[in-house]
């Protein structure tokens, strides 16, 4: 068998650590864009709140960047973010395809959607496999984001720039008008940070895994392949399967 | 477990990293390094923007029936000078918009003579820096022409635009550079929705710059400048926001 490969590769830590301070920063100072105009219109046009379909909080000084209602700063540091947000993701969609993290992890067959593979996976909790492959649900959750969340932040945001518009007109229209790519940004901004907080409980839960990000981990089921056929660990002090 | 004392502790330790990090950007911002960062990323907005479109590609134009019911009226929605209100109630039959700085030959022109010029009539967006939109028909000639009646000299590099409206003490202004201004949507707008401009949007002159945010959209237009920089005007930064608040020159994102 060839040497232990790091469980992440070099690309995937760098592009996580650097994408995790562009989200960081985007979120906060995205709420505190948010305060300038707190309400949410489909379509084209709006501005009357009588309009909204959500008129949103006003978010506290501790959750935004700068920590106080500033537009200007919010918008300086948003502008600056987007850029390692926008090309990292470019960035490691290209190495996961070359890389074959895409293929390993991410893509899902039918039976990864089915009830009784997501069930198998929650039950598994610690997700991983015999060969460090995703399970379902976490290929469902992670090819969500890279493939969903991720892309539809980037092309709101670039909708909602009247100096871009123009190179992609189309795109607006297809996202339902300028507003309603403001709402969606808005959404699928509040679904990352659902994932994020997921992912960060589930990461302090196993200091090793946060570990792994900075250092690579290694891959130990390619240096010595089990063949382990037992399906999955009996619960602690659950009664046994009849 | 044992494992729950360490684990508050990375938690306490992760958080107060974030609230570092959220505390430390106030700084960041203000020193000059970050100000470059700040003006080199919202630059390479610009070139990307112009870029991926050409110069001249135009923002969406709109149907009549497309248009929102109403217009809002944002910052200056009011001009608290004598001459202004008596103009605005009898039509601004003496108001004049001068064409000066880097040209050949300064123009001054009424009211009449503006809509004497050839008209372009669009039906666009207007998208405020806070976030909302409405969308409006406006008519008015465009600046490039005006530009050219002028005789523009070759070491203009920025059209500056003078208002009527103060606000907070300071006389509005903004700035674009000459891309934006032969921009073929750049108008001097006289029209809003078939009606003279109401007040609150900006009569009797306004620009309209459709490729950026509201806040570069001059209201209560006075005199149209060229300048070869923006030093020494205002506080140097382009533009009344630019210059209050810190927002940023280029607005097209």
């Amino acid at each position: 068998m060839s040497s232990a490969k790091p469980k992440h590769t070099f690309s995937t830590r760098l592009w996580h650590w650097i994408n995790a301070w562009a989200i960081i920063v985007l979120f906060m100072s995205g709420l505190n864009i948010s305060n300038a105009h707190k309400y949410l219109y489909w379509g084209d046009y709006g501005f009357d709140p009588a309009d909204a379909w959500l008129a949103v909080i006003k978010f506290p000084g501790w959750a935004t960047i700068p920590q106080h209602y500033n537009l200007a700063v919010a918008r300086d540091w948003h502008v600056i973010a987007a850029w390692p947000f926008g090309v990292g993701l470019l960035f490691i969609w290209i190495a996961m395809l070359v890389n074959g993290h895409f293929v390993r992890d991410l893509v899902t067959g039918l039976r990864d959607w089915t009830p009784s593979a997501v069930i198998a996976s929650l039950k598994a909790h610690s997700g991983d496999q015999v060969d460090h492959s995703y399970n379902p649900v976490q290929r469902i959750l992670y090819g969500g984001v890279f493939g969903v969340l991720l892309p539809l932040m980037v092309l709101t945001g670039l909708s909602i720039s009247p100096g871009f518009e123009p190179a992609a007109p189309w795109l607006v229209d297809l996202l339902g008008g300028r507003q309603s790519a403001r709402s969606l940004h808005f959404i699928a901004a509040w679904a990352i940070f659902g994932f994020f907080v997921v992912h960060i409980i589930l990461a302090l839960a196993n200091w090793r895994l946060i570990a792994e990000m900075f250092t690579g981990g290694r891959r130990d089921s390619e240096v010595a392949p089990a063949p382990e056929p037992e399906p999955l660990p009996p619960v602690e002090g659950a009664p046994e399967h009849a | 477990m044992p494992e729950i004392g360490p684990k508050i502790g990375r938690r306490s330790l992760l958080a107060g990293i974030a609230a570092l990090g959220a505390g430390a950007c106030t700084k960041i911002s203000e020193s000059d390094a970050g100000q470059n960062l700040i003006e080199t990323a919202e630059s390479w907005h610009r070139t990307a923007h112009r870029t991926l479109a050409s110069r001249q590609a135009l923002a969406p134009e709109y149907s009549a029936s497309e248009r929102s019911p109403t217009f809002k009226g944002n910052g200056s929605v009011s001009v608290d000078d004598g001459f202004y209100q008596q103009q605005l109630a009898s039509g601004f039959p003496d108001w004049k918009l001068e064409v000066r700085g880097l040209v050949e030959r300064p123009l001054t022109l009424t009211m009449a003579d503006i809509r004497a010029l050839p008209q372009r009539v669009q039906t666009t967006r207007h998208d405020c820096v806070e976030g909302w939109s409405a969308i409006g028909e406006w008519t008015g000639p465009q600046l490039g022409a005006l530009l050219d009646t002028a005789k523009i000299k070759k070491d203009a590099n920025f059209i500056l635009f003078r208002c009527a409206d103060t606000l907070y003490g300071r006389v509005y202004y903004e700035s674009i550079d000459m891309v934006d201004a032969y921009h073929p949507q750049t108008i001097i707008a006289h029209a809003l929705n078939g009606e003279p401009i109401p007040e609150k949007n900006g009569a009797p002159l306004r620009m309209r710059i459709e490729r950026q945010l509201g806040y570069k959209q001059a209201k209560y237009l006075t005199a149209i400048e060229a300048v070869a920089s923006l030093e020494g005007i205002g506080d140097g930064n382009g533009g009344f926001w630019e210059d209050v608040a810190g927002y940023q020159w280029y607005a097209g994102m």
